[in-house]
């Protein structure tokens, strides 16, 4: 996992609440055995026509967002499925950030294990990044460290985040090698619960 | 000694390592597995030369990606190619697998209750979201992703964060013909898809102690669709009657020891929850969802909603899309939508009970001219005691399809998918867009609705309809 402190990148908004795992990347993509490669199905129904041509009235194939890497979305992101494909097509997408006012926990939880950075912001915040994304090229930049999103005009926010997902994230770290190490203590409770039965 | 919620005594129980910082190190009593979101956990493991802790507690089925009209007839070569990754896998790793055929095959929320792997006061987590209908049994059941499905091979442990507990509490009787099914798309209607977002459900009440664990199982499946973490119900003596004699089950006088144990871990009179949410069965109708997500439900006999009567800008927005994409007119009564599919199966409602329910709306019927209508039992072992009560035979003289278990037209990975435009009346849990196949339009509904709509060609209120006893 790539470690993320501090973030700049292009902001796609993506006006819509509840957005679903199935909407992230429908089911019939869900049958290949690797973790990449997923990015060319993000949003497929939105992105593309029955005919598998670009949507052209959907923003996120407007040129001026191809390179987005921030996603700014409506309530309730990633609701649905626990399909991790969803993480990975936004990632391999090139989406590294996302933003909402709330996230469905399995999708939050999710992201962290693949780098991505779910963020939490008031419901009037996003909507001011929503508004301001309008414009292409929109940047902004985040400070994990810091907890803070910013632009280079006046937008400036603080965002909670819990100090475990943070530190994991910040240091790219290997959850299952840490887990390990407490190999003695996982013993220890299948022991004990062992001598219960 | 303080009371506690279920919640909390299972919780405590599971801890295997505490540190300020860190979400709690918990263990993993079960860890069901599927095709679809294993794949890439096990090719970590490897990848990483890691073992798989405790296969002993790992056990895998087959459901989202079978063919269900010839289950071995696979002629997808990406979803085959899937199947057998898993079987591969759990060959090289040890792993108890109800594959393809297999006497215990089936949708792996129908199987592990079924077979008695579930059970009061486990951990159990599976990569599937629905993981929450084992709640009925008074376990803890989440789902979970690929990563920590590998970490769950890896160290039989996830590090979760302790949710908040939630009461959703059911008072008074459901009235005849309202079902498990309505009950829940009521309660998600009333209460919205993110009502449980960082909690655990427990539910409570008259209704839910009156109801009998398929049922139970139906309420805490859609637990998820309420954004919840898990959805659970404090184990009882139907509980402990249902799970006697199961093969994984405790035998003899070991199951009685467990009995004693498991009465024990009901919540405590007295005990707090961080919120209690209400609502009254009695005033709870048949239910239709006539939008793109669960909440957007209303009663067979009301009218999709007036955008005007919104007053939430987002709201609106939100219905105003869900209903072009359902084609569907503000204000238009329920019973004014036609459908062209019905599919009773998936991990909601394809349980004994739910075929029964079925039949008895069906028996000495026909289905409507223009209704393709497929039923999809849950297991191989509901498939056989269908067969052996004579409810196939039902359902095939009325004109329905009688397939092989799986996941089938819930989320339309194989290929029970419904076309583009047409509208299906389904016993699954998410009418998301494109859910049941791209432009596909979902209303979710009780098996009894679903009978019902697949004879009149539209949705009517099953409760006028004369039933037959089968």
């Amino acid at each position: 996992m790539e470690p993320l402190r501090e973030y700049e990148g292009i902001v796609y908004p993506l006006n819509r609440v509840n957005v679903d795992t199935d909407q992230i990347i429908p089911k019939q993509f869900l049958k290949r055995i690797e973790r990449q490669g997923f990015g060319q199905f993000l949003f497929y129904h939105w992105r593309f026509d029955d005919q598998g041509e670009l949507r052209e009235n959907f923003l996120l194939n407007n040129e001026q967002y191809r390179d987005a890497s921030i996603l700014v979305a409506g309530q309730n992101f990633g609701c649905g499925s626990s399909r991790e494909h969803a993480p990975w097509a936004l990632l391999d997408y090139g989406f590294r950030v996302i933003i909402a006012p709330s996230f469905a926990d399995i999708f939050y939880n999710n992201c962290f294990k693949n780098g991505v950075l779910p963020i939490k912001l008031k419901e009037e915040e996003v909507d001011q990044l929503l508004e301001n994304a309008k414009q292409p090229y929109y940047k902004l930049t985040v400070n994990l460290e810091k907890q803070t999103v910013y632009d280079n005009h006046s937008f400036q926010a603080y965002f909670d985040i819990d100090s475990y997902p943070k530190e994991m994230l910040m240091n790219g770290r290997d959850e299952i090698a840490m887990t390990l190490t407490l190999d003695d203590k996982i013993t220890a409770y299948e022991q004990k619960k062992q001598a219960l039965i | 000694m303080q009371p506690k919620t279920i919640i909390d005594k299972i919780w405590e129980r599971h801890i295997v390592h505490k540190e300020i910082g860190k979400p709690d190190l918990l263990y993993i009593d079960l860890h069901l597995v599927h095709e679809v979101t294993s794949p890439q956990a096990f090719e970590g493991l490897r990848m990483n030369q890691r073992k798989i802790r405790r296969p002993d507690l790992t056990f895998a089925t087959m459901d989202h990606n079978v063919p269900t009209v010839h289950q071995n007839v696979i002629k997808d070569e990406i979803a085959r190619k899937q199947m057998d990754v898993l079987e591969e896998n759990c060959r090289e790793f040890g792993i108890a697998l109800a594959g393809i055929q297999h006497p215990d095959q089936g949708i792996v929320h129908v199987i592990g209750p079924e077979l008695g792997l579930t059970q009061p006061g486990k951990t159990i987590v599976c990569g599937d979201s629905h993981t929450s209908t084992h709640g009925a049994f008074g376990a803890l059941a989440f789902g979970i992703g690929t990563s920590e499905v590998e970490h769950v091979l890896a160290t039989q442990t996830l590090w979760q964060k302790r949710p908040k507990t939630l009461q959703v509490k059911v008072n008074g009787k459901l009235g005849l013909g309202v079902t498990a099914k309505d009950l829940i798309l009521a309660i998600i209607a009333k209460y919205g898809v993110d009502v449980g977002t960082g909690s655990v459900i427990e539910y409570t009440g008259e209704a839910i102690r009156d109801m009998s664990m398929e049922e139970r199982m139906t309420v805490c499946n859609m637990s998820i669709e309420a954004g919840a973490r898990a959805g659970l119900i404090s184990p009882d003596e139907k509980t402990f009657a249902y799970l006697k004699g199961r093969k994984h089950a405790p035998q003899s006088d070991a199951f009685e020891e467990k009995i004693e144990e498991w009465r024990a871990l009901a919540t405590d009179e007295g005990a707090e929850y961080d919120r209690t949410i209400e609502i009254d069965a009695s005033e709870v109708e048949p239910q239709v969802t006539w939008g793109t997500n669960p909440s957007m439900c209303a009663s067979v006999n009301s009218q999709v909603p007036i955008l005007e009567n919104i007053k939430e800008k987002s709201e609106r927005q939100a219905v105003k899309q869900a209903l072009a994409y359902m084609d569907l007119q503000p204000g238009m009564p329920i019973k004014d939508i036609s459908v062209q599919h019905v599919f009773i199966g998936s991990c909601t409602n394809s349980r004994m009970s739910d075929l029964r329910a079925a039949a008895e709306v069906i028996k000495g019927r026909k289905v409507h001219p223009g209704v393709r209508a497929l039923i999809v039992p849950g297991s191989r072992t509901v498939k056989n005691e269908a067969e052996k009560e004579g409810l196939d035979k039902i359902f095939i003289e009325a004109g329905f399809e009688w397939r092989e278990p799986g996941c089938s037209m819930c989320l339309a990975m194989n290929d029970d998918i419904v076309p583009p435009g047409e509208r299906c009346a389904s016993t699954s849990n998410r009418n998301f867009e494109g859910r049941q196949g791209n432009g596909s339009r979902t209303h979710l509904v009780s098996p009894a609705m679903a009978a019902a709509a697949a004879i009149a060609g539209k949705f009517v209120d099953v409760r006028q309809l004369e039933t037959a006893k089968v």
